[in-house]
């Protein structure tokens, strides 16, 4: 397999664009990864994206995307995998890359959340589920999160300490351009704001918002950053079969595998960008890569060692809670932002000396997980 | 919800019927095609219909169709066997839910689709009276 490099990145912040369709988001993106990189030789696409089936009735996007960029005639694809679309597609134009089949891949998620009611963006979320017995009792996606922190809480922590992932989250994204809520919020609002799925607090959920990111990826020469690891893996999707509900499997075997090609230890990961849709799977998804023991994490984010300054940096530019988490363009928002760590080029979120950055998103009740290292090279 | 994907799983609905693998004797509920050992035969198996709470949640926001229900409590119950579904718990205020909790599964309305859509039915659990 040949080495492959993040070429180009570009993001466009997260919020509710009322006046603007998926592909012109999309397309903003692409642009400005494609200046970024100072190529126009693209030879495929992958575009991830859930939801846009079922909120704007939009299949066939890659066709979509190729043309909204002035580029039909494109090899292009839809990569969707629940909520790890991002993390996922990033995965797929990696292989592509590295099997020498393309030369010059441009790799985008765009979602539009706003584009619906509330009701219909859980409806959205909650299709990444078993639909006719697990979706037909009427969960939600904080319904199948919250039973595991309910789990969490009997054996590990106090409800303030799990709810301290959406604070830490909430610090990190302050001054951050392209995050949708870059304020800070103190425990209290998280503990005092209402029910979403009891035992989690509205305040520890990521929100509804629009938002794309996009990459270049090219072999690897001997500058810039490169894609070390890349793995997905998948787990049994009803919470009802897991041996220990509380251990994602998808992503421990997902963190695995890109550790193993990466030639890294857990130890060796300088930041995380993690799946925090909801604090609790911030903290499971902590301890399933390793980065933290079972039962743990809360300690980790509660002694402040997921600081900008900490032992293991984690959602450096606010993470799903704080960023925002716009579906199938969160994956790839994840790994640009690692990227743009590695680079040195993360402003006043730079984790000083940055050398190996890990993402990790997950889709479903974490049935689907993708875990993407990349390195500075000259490491 | 078309008709044909309700009514074939109206069996498995309605008197919670699982499949158990004949070469390992691993059980699912729902059935899958394929078990985990590789096995592809599979004999009908009839769920128990008592068990206890593992953990639960109550609905404040629900999807699409369950909003007239809300709040509600969904459970993962474990069968007196050690089976686990997930379920709606019904006939009980949130606040009273309890891990391990004793519960039964009843037969009920689930959701329908507005005025001249399917009704739709299925198993939920409530409190056991013992």
């Amino acid at each position: 397999m040949r080495r492959v490099a993040v070429a180009g990145v570009g993001l466009i912040p997260v919020k509710e664009y009322w006046d603007r369709s998926l592909q012109s988001l999309f397309a903003e993106a692409a642009l400005k990864a494609l200046k970024d990189a100072g190529t126009d030789k693209v030879d495929s696409v992958y575009v991830a994206n859930m939801s846009g089936s079922f909120m704007q009735d939009q299949i066939n996007m890659g066709a979509l995307v190729t043309d909204s960029l002035g580029r039909p005639g494109l090899p292009a694809v839809r990569v969707e995998a629940g909520a790890a679309s991002g993390g996922v597609a990033f995965h797929e134009a990696v292989k592509a890359v590295a099997s020498g089949y393309s030369e010059c891949v441009l790799v985008g998620g765009a979602e539009k959340m706003s584009d619906v009611l509330p009701e219909a963006a859980t409806t959205a979320l909650v299709m990444s589920e078993e639909q006719e017995y697990t979706a037909y009792t009427g969960v939600t996606q904080a319904g199948l999160s919250a039973m595991l922190h309910r789990l969490y809480l009997d054996l590990y922590a106090e409800p303030a300490q799990v709810g301290m992932m959406a604070v830490k989250g909430h610090d990190h994204s302050v001054g951050c351009k392209h995050a949708q809520y870059p304020f800070r919020m103190s425990i209290d609002r998280a503990m005092d704001s209402p029910m979403e799925a009891d035992p989690i607090h509205m305040m520890e959920c990521s929100g509804v918002g629009d938002g794309a990111a996009a990459m270049v990826l090219v072999p690897a020469a001997d500058s810039g950053v490169e894609v070390v690891g890349s793995a997905v893996a998948t787990d049994c999707c009803s919470l009802a079969i897991r041996r220990d509900p509380l251990i994602f499997e998808s992503v421990r075997r997902a963190a695995e595998k890109a550790y193993s090609m990466a030639g890294v230890k857990p130890d060796d990961i300088d930041l995380a960008e993690v799946h925090d849709d909801f604090t609790i799977n911030g903290i499971l998804s902590l301890e399933a890569l390793g980065l933290a023991g079972w039962g743990e994490a809360t300690k980790l984010v509660a002694g402040n060692a997921t600081d900008k300054d900490g032992k293991i940096p984690t959602n450096t530019f606010g993470g799903l809670k704080a960023r925002g988490h716009p579906l199938g363009a969160t994956g790839l928002y994840q790994v640009a932002e690692v990227a743009l760590q590695l680079r040195g080029a993360a402003g006043d979120h730079q984790v000083p000396g940055a050398e190996v950055g890990l993402a990790q998103s997950m889709g479903g009740m974490a049935s689907v997980s993708a875990v993407n290292i990349l390195r500075r090279f000259g490491v | 919800m078309s008709v044909p994907r309700y009514w074939r799983n109206e069996v498995p609905r309605y008197r919670l019927m699982g499949r158990k693998c004949v070469a390992c004797g691993a059980r699912y509920f729902p059935a899958q095609p394929v078990c985990t050992c590789g096995g592809t035969e599979f004999e009908d198996i009839k769920l128990v219909e008592a068990g206890e709470v593992v953990t639960w949640t109550v609905i404040r926001s629900p999807p699409l169709g369950y909003e007239k229900y809300a709040p509600y409590v969904v459970a993962l119950v474990e069968l007196d066997d050690g089976m686990r579904l997930l379920s709606q718990v019904v006939d009980v205020d949130p606040a009273d839910v309890k891990a391990g909790m004793r519960v039964e599964a009843v037969f009920r309305k689930v959701r329908e689709d507005g005025p001249s859509g399917i009704i739709m039915y299925g198993y939920k659990f409530r409190p056991m009276v013992e």
